[in-house]
């Protein structure tokens, strides 16, 4: 019956009257190399009706490219891609959405001035009338997939209006209205807050009713909610396929990194000395001028891990950038280490002992064509210990790098391999080695793992627990709740350019942070802590 | 890639890039309906056959090490000076007001201050441009263009008025120049009768002097980090901000000396068309030297040869010279086209798989030096997959 209704909401557009469902999905030795890599390695897989597999990997596996691959995107050097048992050849997007393979990519295809409907037409061909662009056609056809899948959206809203997890909606939408019988998702919760992402989830499950869905995750706890099937690359490498329920988190970690990790725990919670870092009402601009941080206030002290938590887009960034002195402070003021940092440069504040790992490890936090020895001394080339008056001193230089790539373990052919060549979790430790070991007081780390293996991940969380030993202030931005709850002696909550609330370590659930997270206070508005499943948004959106 | 096949690929890739720059070359000169060999012959050989040649060579590759060497500094620092033309000028200006003015001074002390005083003119040019860009963000490429035409007018004008040759009013002629440099301030000449002077030990004394300030100093570190990564610098707490500024004014330093000794020592007067495009060829010359002071050298030096060459063309088989400038446009395009190629990691890669895939074809019987193929690519994961991570590459 579900292909039935499949097959009439095709036909009445007039698109995709051939492909019929896609009882299998199969790819057979695909290969594709990149510049010193191989991308994907032989890789076979298979998915049939009504199945969820699940793509697991780390970073710079080869999940992405091998979706890309499926797309049109990319073509393989070697291998074939098989539906139905029949090959057939991709030669561009529009080939896969003719064969009804659709996907979400991780960052939103989306133009955010333009309308929920204006978007989807963007690709509908069949509503580029001569001189006319058919909107209606367009809207009935959301409204038909929406009512489907139980997918609410309003088609005049513009994009910008919406949340992420609606704008997730819409690029749902729009696929589906492509014709989709066959999803892909890349990373489709790494945006969403927890509740968002259960109902995500749970959407997914009652899709996979009606189609076939590969969804690519590192979340294993989310794998192994949704998932039929799952399959590990590593390397470029398929290295298991097999049935999600015969799997733990645990046992697909081991089988993802190749060994068991196991993620540091913070053990001596609070351990407070003095005040070290002090915010007070901070107000700061956006780069498009409104209000980024509104009345900011926050404290950390010595000896403490004061975590962020906060969907990405409330302030995180420019409460960073006026910390490193790289963005006016309209308001408020700063102190660090009992000295005051307001709208110091960022120079003054680096002497002044902020330590700080940047957001964008790549443009940010070191300069990619500069060698790893000359990164090490970016912040003290001018210090007496690496220069004689006006000359570097390079044997100072190259020592100091020899020392440090032993302490943190950064692995490279030599220490003159430009930085930007080496691995994301190397380039981490680069940096870490860099602001560590000018044993700063403050250390503000943002996003710190985003995008590393766990191995990677392991190593940073370790020496962040250590430099909390030593009684080193630490502010850590993230998104990621595990890490907030595993490293964290308290949990601030930023929406809107406000702290919202913080949290204890013992209080802060995943519920209660990801409530905080859409805006809503649990203490204030109890009723709804109960229900969590769709109050968040709407109210979110409300205020 | 292997270090066999890569001088394999660059032997490849630059043998297409010569083939194309002579192919376009010889359609032009067809059209002219000239000899396309004994052209090409002219060009290349001819500037090297006598001791004269080899020294115009030179006295042409002088201004542009000068030219290229600030230019490397300034786009190491990130910011894009092809204001050169113009900072010439004002070096010239500066070079011959100043020593006209001071004909008494002894010459072990007119000439080095003629030659600051050109690096002054330069450097005060491109100041504009700079502060302009530190202070407002306006766009370099922008102001420095149009002040390069501001400076060709002004230069004009002085030329005209103020500086002329009080000469050229009495008989009447009006040629725009000014008089003559007082002897002392002349660059001495190397060689008796060729035009070849002292100006090369300067400039060669200078490429050393900017490979240690921008490799070995804490100024050129703090230079090329903002050049090379803006971002990353300013949270380094560094001054992006000044390091444009000083970049832009010691580029524009250099391209003043430039004229300055130009003028000091070949012209030994201010004249218009001194420069004559030193300061755009200047340009290409610093990226084709790869903006580093090893490479400007050879570079200069071959773009002298074009230079006399393309003269010598004009003057043996009459050929036009602004065809010949079409000419060497195809030959630069080509050579710069072929960099990119040769530097271009994807192209590379499919390089050696084909060549690969050949060597495997032929069995390797050829018992060339490639045969070494099967095997694995480069990126192959060394030490078994998933023990260590990737170390060299990124995604």
């Amino acid at each position: 019956m579900e292909a039935k209704n499949a097959t009439r909401l095709d036909s009445k557009n007039g698109q995709n009257s051939q492909p019929a469902k896609i009882r299998e999905l199969r790819v057979e030795g695909i290969t594709k190399r990149f510049p010193g890599i191989v991308a994907c390695d032989s890789v076979d897989l298979s998915v049939g009706e009504n199945e969820i597999l699940a793509l697991v990997g780390e970073n710079g596996a080869g999940k992405t490219t091998l979706m890309n691959i499926l797309m049109g995107l990319y073509q393989p050097d070697e291998g074939r891609i098989l539906i139905n048992g029949q090959p057939v050849q991709f030669k561009s997007p529009h080939d896969a959405f003719a064969a009804g393979i659709g996907m979400v990519h991780q960052h939103f295809m989306l133009v955010p001035n333009m309308t929920v409907a204006e978007n989807v037409a963007l690709g509908l061909r069949e509503s580029h009338k001569p001189f006319k662009l058919d909107l209606a056609t367009v809207k009935k056809r959301i409204e038909e997939v929406s009512e489907r899948y139980n997918l609410p959206v309003q088609p005049d809203a513009y994009i910008w209006q919406l949340s992420v997890g609606e704008q997730q909606r819409v690029e749902l939408i729009k696929t589906l209205c492509f014709g989709a019988r066959f999803l892909i998702l890349d990373e489709p919760t790494s945006a969403l807050t927890p509740q968002e992402t259960d109902e995500l989830i749970a959407l997914l499950r009652r899709m996979a009713a009606d189609m076939s869905i590969i969804f690519i995750s590192h979340k294993l706890a989310e794998v192994t909610a949704l998932s039929d099937k799952v399959a590990i690359l590593r390397h470029g490498k398929v290295v298991f396929r097999g049935s999600t329920k015969e799997q733990t988190a645990a046992s697909l970690a081991a089988l993802m990194t190749g060994h068991e990790v196991v993620l540091p725990h913070n053990e001596c919670l609070v351990n407070c000395g003095k005040d070290l870092l002090v915010v007070q009402d901070l107000r700061v601009r956006s780069d498009r001028g409104f209000l980024a941080l509104d009345g900011l206030s926050l404290t950390v002290k010595s000896g403490e891990i004061l975590g962020l938590a906060g969907v990405s887009g409330n302030g995180q960034k420019e409460l960073a950038e006026a910390l490193s002195g790289l963005r006016k402070i309209e308001h408020g003021k700063i102190m660090l280490n009992d000295i005051d940092i307001t709208n110091k440069s960022p120079r003054q504040i680096i002497e002044a002992g902020l330590g700080y790992i940047p957001e964008d490890r790549n443009t940010e936090g070191v300069v990619p064509s500069f060698s790893i020895k000359e990164n090490l001394i970016l912040k003290d080339f001018a210090s007496p210990r690496f220069s004689h008056g006006v000359f570097i001193d390079s044997k100072a230089e190259e020592k100091n790098a020899v020392e440090l790539q032993k302490r943190f373990d950064i692995r490279c052919s030599s220490l003159n391999t430009p930085t930007g060549s080496l691995s994301g979790g190397n380039i981490q430790k680069v940096i870490l080695a860099r602001e560590l070991a000018r044993s700063p007081k403050v250390l503000v780390a943002v996003y710190p793992t985003r995008g590393l293996d766990m191995g990677a991940e392991e190593f940073i969380h370790n020496r962040l627990l250590e430099l909390k030993s030593n009684g080193v202030g630490i502010f850590l931005i993230s998104e990621e709740l595990d890490e907030l709850t595993n490293l964290c002696d308290r949990i601030a909550v930023i929406f809107k350019g406000k702290i919202l609330d913080t949290l204890s370590a013992d209080e802060a659930t995943r519920s209660k942070l990801g409530l905080l997270m859409a805006g809503i206070n649990p203490d204030s508005v109890s009723t709804e802590a109960d229900t969590p499943t769709h109050s968040p948004r709407r109210s979110a959106h409300e205020s | 890639m292997k270090a066999k096949d890569r001088i394999l690929y660059v032997v490849f890739v630059s043998l297409v890039a010569v083939v194309a720059a002579v192919g376009i070359g010889a359609i032009v000169l067809a059209i002219l309906g000239a000899n396309i060999l004994q052209t090409y012959v002219v060009i290349f050989t001819e500037p090297l056959r006598d001791l004269f040649g080899i020294t115009e060579v030179l006295v042409r590759a002088i201004p542009l090490i000068f030219v290229a060497l600030g230019i490397a500094i300034s786009f190491r620092a990130g910011i894009l000076n092809i204001g050169a033309e113009g900072q010439i000028q004002m070096g010239i200006v500066a070079a011959a007001a100043l020593t006209i003015a001071l004909p008494d001074v002894p010459k072990v002390v007119l000439v080095p201050l003629g030659l600051l005083a050109g690096a002054a003119g330069g450097a005060a040019w491109a100041s504009i441009a700079g502060y302009l860009r530190a202070k407002l963000g306006v766009n370099e490429l922008l102001s420095t263009v149009m002040l390069n035409y501001i400076a060709a007018q002004l230069y004009g004008y002085l030329l005209r008025g103020p500086m002329i040759d009080p000469a050229e009013l009495q008989t009447g002629s009006g040629t725009p120049q000014s008089v003559r440099l007082p002897k002392n301030a002349w660059i001495d000449r190397i060689i008796p009768g060729m035009r070849l002077h002292w100006g090369l030990a300067l400039a060669l004394v200078l490429a050393v002097l900017v490979y240690i300030l921008m490799w070995h100093t804490t100024w050129g570190f703090k230079m090329r980090a903002s050049g090379a990564s803006a971002k990353a610098t300013r949270y380094a707490g560094i001054s992006v901000e000044s390091c444009l500024l000083s970049a832009m004014i010691l580029s524009g330093a250099f391209a003043g000396l430039a004229g300055a000794v130009e003028v000091m020592a070949v012209h030994r007067r201010a004249i218009e068309g001194i420069s004559s495009g030193y300061g755009f060829t200047g340009v290409v010359v610093a990226l084709f030297g790869g903006l580093h002071p090893a490479g400007i050298i050879p570079a200069s030096v071959f773009f002298g040869i074009m230079l006399v060459g393309t003269d010598m063309t004009q003057r043996i088989l009459s050929i036009p010279a602004n065809m010949v400038s079409v000419l060497q446009g195809a030959v630069i395009l080509s050579i710069i086209a072929a960099k990119m190629v040769i530097n271009d990691p994807y192209t590379q890669e499919k390089f050696a798989r084909k060549l690969k895939s050949f060597g495997k074809s032929r069995g390797g019987s050829s018992g060339t030096p490639h045969s070494g193929a099967p095997e694995a690519p480069r990126g192959g994961h060394k030490g078994g997959a998933g023990v260590t991570d990737v170390t060299e590459v990124g995604q």
